[in-house]
């Protein structure tokens, strides 16, 4: 019965990606002409993609809810993005890359799907290069390196703090050369709404000029959905305040199936909450991990003194500090994968030993980092018997070339100077491994509707190691659609322009209409935001770092009753032909308050523990992998993806199995 | 919650079209861990449920990076605080009675969207005017270290790609110059060698964009440099001018 064909080519795994290449079907150039793409989003994927294809002569528009292309959340990433170059001779390969995030994902992502990631990563870096990306350099003018969580080895390529705001900045100017020349019509500040379906083909869809609140309709031949992550539903999270699920859930009420809606990241090290106004949770990146070491005091009394205000991380004495990542796991210690250290955390805090005011936060402390960099500045500048506040003070000024702003930025936050006082860090909601199910070609299971990026479900399974987002993104939207979409494409070169003046265009017109004019005529009485954080905090206790039947069973419960309110009591001030914030932001919790339910009723049927997706009943209960999570491989190595029948709790699933040819199901140990 | 009382004057402007004029709103129960925007939310929330129209404000990351918020702040762009956005401006600035002044960007090349909102097109047209490396995306380029780079030239590269094009350069500036912004693009590429092929091409064209756009002329006030949340240096602007010359003298 299932409907679900991955379309994995033939072959052994290095050779399918090229072999497909070569046998797929293309469009002629004068053929691309005739032919028009929809990319819905402008970060990495779809910048990225909309860049591709207008170079490669399709007819492409664009579309971004922010004031321009260049601000889409990909800017925000800071820590890297990992290619196999093994430029640091330490042993990289295709395959290490590969294998590491099958690994990494706990064996819950496609294989095919992860080796070509790993064998076009390389080309990314060529192309930003090209473009005029500042990686970080070192001396000799080559590209620097630095580690990540669940690697051993250097292949994250940075441009400080900022690494995703400089390629993002690539793929929009590289997009922005397409604008110029008319080749990508541009329109920002414009929200999909609903995307049309004809003959059972994307063809187009509604939009709302977000300035004017004009709806509008867009045909094309196919409709790429490059929409990011869903991580908002959670209300805080490291995400934008804009960043929202609708495009990718208004394609799965057209048919497009969600997959492992239920696999959430959870970041280890970002600034935790400081009070009930919170809108939004900082990173601190990744690589911090490189130099600070996490730790909470070995005894209680000492955590409740720091609580209490008694006492200050930097009076506990070394010999009274629990590293407890480098004495759980010593084989990767502080760069253990992000699900097993925000684990970590969480476990110490719940059990007292948490740093500030909540009780939960851990130390990220710099201090060994100043001592070594210090020692070896001062062997660098041959000075003598230098005192230990020189070593610290030299030690301070190379981290902060390091990792200058994200230490400011954290002062900015916190307050306190995170040179003087250890960070203090808790684990937020980061990432959607989660996303719609998409074939190798990156196709939903609507044809000519496509999914790259964190939008779709398919390169991370469970957990996504650090540095790889940013990898396929570029990856989905450089090297792989500008081929498969063109398969797909083939059968169009005669179909002519889509006409938008059709029943289709009109009933997808009316419905968009109908949800506006729903809440504008509402007049309850709570704001948005007051739906949206009540069903964030369900999601955070219920859905979040550990979960349970139980608990999963009681958050159905309430995000229906928080849904039903929501319907009855909301209030949207304003008018839908205006610039209406609130509105936009009605329309975005409306659908995370029927995603959220999903996502619990995913996390319910998966009676296993993998990656982020933690549930207290599979863990093992002995032996040295004591605490840790249990997958149950004979009966939940699949992907989940999920059929939309017409109501949010009576989801159809369906399973595509998982088979693994290259890469032998273990445990995932990194102790 | 929080124990600052403040008094918050608002620029409403309800449209390109309306004459807009400055409003009192107070604002109670703020708490100094609060950023700017955070206390905007409060007081939003208050007007959403006392049926009244909230304000339009421009935002997204929130965390200092995507450019979308603005801000006018007692006359400073992104507020008082130096290196920052107004995202990352939190109340611990601010003292308990305080009367802050919030307005828009105010350039005649940002026309108002609404209240606080402006549309700042003119930055995406400059860039699609010449900020890019004509390549277009291949499997095939030369491998990513086959040019080594000083790395003093990709520092400074750097420095100035790390813009984020709010605008608070054109917002401080007496003259509403983007001079700034432009010259940050078109000094990060200069000093790259991928850059360089078309260095006096994208001198040219990115200025003249700038100028039809209606931005003012620089006078090297160095405004921009002291607002700009990202420090980006006016060393950038001296080498657009001499880029800009060298392609005007040996234009063709």
């Amino acid at each position: 019965m299932s409907k679900l064909d991955s379309k994995i080519p033939p072959g052994p795994i290095d050779k399918k990606w090229t072999d497909h290449k070569g046998h797929i079907r293309i469009v002629a150039p004068a053929n691309k002409r005739r032919i028009d793409i929809i990319v819905v989003g402008t970060g990495l994927a779809g910048g990225a993609a909309a860049a591709s294809l207008a170079e490669m002569g399709y007819n492409v528009k664009a579309f971004c809810f922010q004031d321009s292309a260049r601000r889409a959340h990909s800017i925000a990433a800071q820590g890297g993005i990992n290619a196999a170059k093994n430029y640091q001779n330490d042993g990289d390969s295709t395959y290490r890359l590969f294998y590491d995030t099958v690994k990494g994902g706990d064996y819950r992502a496609r294989e095919a799907n992860v080796y070509r990631l790993a064998e076009v990563s390389a080309n990314i870096i060529d192309q930003c290069v090209a473009q005029g990306v500042p990686f970080a350099r070192d001396y000799g003018g080559l590209l620097d390196n630095r580690s990540f969580g669940g690697v051993q080895v250097s292949r994250t390529f940075y441009a400080r703090g900022q690494t995703g705001q400089q390629l993002l900045l690539g793929a929009y100017s590289a997009l922005m050369r397409q604008v110029g020349k008319g080749a990508v019509q541009m329109f920002d500040r414009h929200e999909m709404l609903d995307v049309v379906i004809v003959d059972g083909k994307a063809r187009g869809i509604i939009a709302r000029n977000l300035i004017t609140g004009e709806i509008e309709r867009h045909g094309a031949h196919a409709v790429l959905l490059c929409t990011g992550g869903y991580g908002n539903v959670f209300f805080l999270s490291t995400n934008a305040m804009g960043s929202n699920v609708t495009a990718a859930w208004k394609a799965h009420k057209r048919g497009a199936f969600f997959g492992n809606p239920c696999y959430t990241q959870i970041h280890p090290t970002c600034i935790p909450v400081s009070g009930t106004h919170q809108s939004k949770l900082t990173l601190m990146s990744e690589s911090l991990r490189n130099d600070g070491r996490i730790w909470v005091p070995k005894k209680l009394e000492d955590a409740q003194a720091i609580r209490e205000g008694r006492k200050k991380g930097r009076d506990i004495p070394e010999a009274d500090r629990d590293y407890y990542l480098e004495r759980r796991y010593p084989a990767f210690g502080n760069l253990v994968p992000r699900d097993v250290a925000s684990r970590a955390a969480k476990e110490r805090c719940d059990a007292g030993f948490g740093v500030n005011k909540t009780g939960e936060a851990v130390y990220l402390d710099f201090s060994a980092a100043f001592e070594r960099y210090g020692k070896q500045q001062a062997n660098i500048l041959k000075l003598e018997n230098p005192s230990k506040e020189k070593i610290i003070e030299l030690g301070k000024a190379i981290v902060s070339e390091k990792y200058g702003n994200l230490f400011d930025m954290y002062e900015n936050i916190v307050g306190e100077n995170p040179y003087d006082h250890a960070m203090k860090i808790y684990p937020a909601v980061h990432y959607t491994m989660g996303g719609l199910w998409v074939d190798y070609n990156l196709q939903t299971t609507v044809p000519g509707l496509f999914a790259l990026g964190e939008a779709n479900f398919s390169d991370h399974g469970a957990n996504r190691l650090g540095a790889s987002a940013l990898m396929q993104g570029l990856a989905d939207g450089y090297f792989v659609i500008p081929y498969t979409v063109g398969d797909y494409l083939a059968d169009d070169i005669r179909t002519g322009p889509i006409k938008t003046n059709t029943p289709e265009f009109d009933a997808a017109e009316k419905e968009v209409t109908g949800r506006i004019n729903h809440f504008l005529n509402n007049k309850g009485t709570k704001p948005v935001d007051d739906f949206h954080r009540r069903l964030g905090k369900v999601m955070w206790d219920k859905c979040g770092m550990a979960r349970n039947a139980q608990g999963l069973q009681e958050a159905i419960a309430e995000i229906r009753l928080i849904r039903e309110e929501f319907y009855r009591d909301v209030r949207v001030p304003g008018k839908a032909n205006e610039f209406n914030q609130e509105l936009e932001k009605a329309g975005r919790v409306a659908d995370f308050l029927e995603l959220g339910e999903l996502m619990c009723i995913d996390a319910l049927h998966r009676n296993e523990s993998c990656g982020g997706h933690f549930r207290e009943e599979y863990a093992e209960t002995d032996g040295p992998q004591q605490g840790e999570a249990k997958r149950d491989d004979a009966n939940f190595a699949y992907v989940a993806a999920w059929e939309w029948t017409g109501d949010a709790g009576k989801a159809n699933l369906h399973k595509e199995p998982l088979t693994f040819e290259e890469v032998k199901l273990t445990q995932r140990s990194y102790k | 919650m929080g124990n600052m009382k403040l008094t918050l004057k608002v620029w409403r402007q309800n449209g390109a079209n309306d004459n807009g004029r400055m409003e009192t709103y107070p604002v109670n129960d703020v708490s100094e861990d609060m950023s700017f925007l955070e206390m905007l939310d409060v007081l939003n929330d208050q007007l959403v449920r006392d049926g009244k129209d909230p304000i339009a404000f421009d935002h997204d990351c929130r965390e200092g990076i995507c450019g979308m918020c603005s801000l006018f702040i007692n006359g400073e762009a992104h507020g008082p605080g130096r290196g920052i956005t107004t995202c990352q401006l939190h109340m611990r600035k601010f003292k308990d009675g305080d009367t802050i002044h919030v307005e828009p960007w105010r350039s005649a090349a940002f026309p108002v969207i609404k209240d606080l909102a402006t549309n700042r097109g003119a930055f995406d047209r400059i860039q699609a005017a010449g900020g890019f490396v004509s390549v277009n995306t291949s499997g095939n380029l030369v491998d990513g270290n086959a040019v080594p780079i000083p790395k003093d030239d990709a520092d400074k590269a750097f420095d100035a790609a790390t813009c984020i094009g709010c605008g608070a350069c054109v917002a401080t500036c007496p003259n509403g110059s983007a001079m700034l912004f432009t010259a940050a693009k078109v000094s990060q590429l200069s000093l790259l060698p991928q850059g360089k092929p078309e260095r006096k091409r994208r001198a040219l064209a990115m200025v003249e964009q700038m100028d039809k756009e209606g931005f003012g002329n620089c006078s090297n006030t160095g405004a921009c440099e002291v607002e700009c949340p990202k420090g980006i240096s006016l060393e950038h602007i001296a080498r657009l001018n001499r880029e800009y010359l060298a392609a005007t003298v040996t234009k063709e």
